[in-house]
């Protein structure tokens, strides 16, 4: 496709999910009380989206990714909650 | 359209969703065993659901002349209990002679412990020792990359293993490089939420080539869509692709990495 017809086939849907964004951020600044790391991993990963390498999608997955090689030694649940909250408190 | 659903967890999903997935062109399903969404208290759960995916999902799906094949393992989700891990493993050689079942899987990670790890590494000396297919769940979210590169480095330090019988499932644009270039076929899972919508599916599917890669919608018991493979194949039409190219992308591509199994035929 040429960029002129990625732009028609997708502008509006990616101006639909940059407002959502928005608007959650907004949300989010709005709430009272203390947030958790996720607020702060997903402001840093806000910021791959200005580069202008074409592989932001790949870096923002990286930002919230634990980048760690050592397998944990137990399990600290079942679940992932999307962003990386940082080495296990001992 | 034709499509091949290779990852679905139906069990989890109603038969209107069966009903669905024929009317929209799927030729064969074929379901790894899963987390059900609670840890089962007793090996005596895991018989009965590999009996329930060995002998009545497959007749559930024929009342709609859909072929039904299936991949038996624990999932990683209640393989830090290694004691119950291992009385799951020992009776799968029973059910590894059901004329469905394609391979061992979905084996893998979950949060990358060395409980997992150890248990992975028992699936596949269970495959290895069968000479069966394999097919591994990478980790959520946060603990993909991480994962993925550890289900790696023990799959490569592994002389029996041929990376061309082994899919590497739910890959996304940090990991799919990695799987491919190290000679394995790789998954791409299309969910609402999480794992990749179309779009991205297919911008993946772009940038690292169509060669060995298979879509799949892992629907199950959570959020997610049966017919996300044949939307995927709409999102391509919109880009211009060829009936030909979708055909092989969704079709041609999940045959060719089932039917190493010889037990995978579809009309």
């Amino acid at each position: 496709m040429t960029r002129q017809q990625v732009l028609d086939l997708y502008f509006m849907d990616a101006r639909c999910k940059l407002i959502e964004l928005a608007a959650f951020l907004d949300r989010v600044e709005r709430a009272e009380g203390e947030g958790d790391f996720r607020h702060k991993a997903l402001l840093k990963a806000l910021e791959v989206l200005s580069s202008r390498e074409p592989s932001r999608a790949r870096d923002v997955l990286m930002t919230l990714s634990d980048p760690t090689s050592e397998p944990l030694a137990a399990a600290p649940g079942k679940g992932a909650c999307g962003a990386w909250p940082g080495p296990p408190q001992s | 359209m034709r499509y091949i659903e290779p990852h679905a967890h139906m069990v989890s999903r109603t038969t209107d969703d069966y009903e669905a997935m024929v009317t929209a062109g799927c030729a064969a399903v074929c379901e790894p065993a899963f987390w059900a969404g609670f840890d089962r208290s007793s090996v005596d759960g895991f018989h009965d659901y590999f009996c329930q995916l060995t002998d009545y999902e497959p007749k559930r799906a024929a009342r709609f002349g859909l072929p039904h094949y299936s991949w038996l393992c624990i999932n990683p989700k209640e393989s830090e209990d290694m004691g119950l891990a291992r009385e799951v493993i020992s009776i799968i050689p029973e059910f590894l002679k059901c004329p469905t079942v394609l391979g061992i899987g979905e084996i893998g990670l979950n949060k990358n412990t060395r409980n997992e790890l150890t248990i992975l590494q028992e699936h596949v000396d269970l495959a290895a020792k069968h000479d069966q297919l394999i097919l591994v769940h990478t980790p959520h979210l946060e603990d993909k990359f991480k994962g993925t590169r550890l289900i790696l480095d023990l799959l490569k330090s592994d002389s029996r293993i041929q990376p061309n019988r082994v899919i590497i499932d739910h890959v996304e644009e940090h990991t799919v490089s990695m799987v491919l270039d190290a000679g394995f076929w790789a998954g791409i899972t299309l969910y609402p939420e999480s794992k990749a919508t179309p779009a991205r599916a297919i911008d993946m599917v772009e940038q690292a080539g169509m060669r060995n890669i298979w879509l799949n919608c892992a629907c199950d018991w959570g959020r997610s869509e049966p017919l996300a493979v044949p939307r995927t194949a709409l999102e391509m039409r919109r880009r211009g692709y060829s009936a030909v190219a979708i055909d092989h992308l969704v079709y041609g591509n999940p045959l060719r990495f089932l039917s190493q199994n010889p037990r995978f035929q579809i009309a």
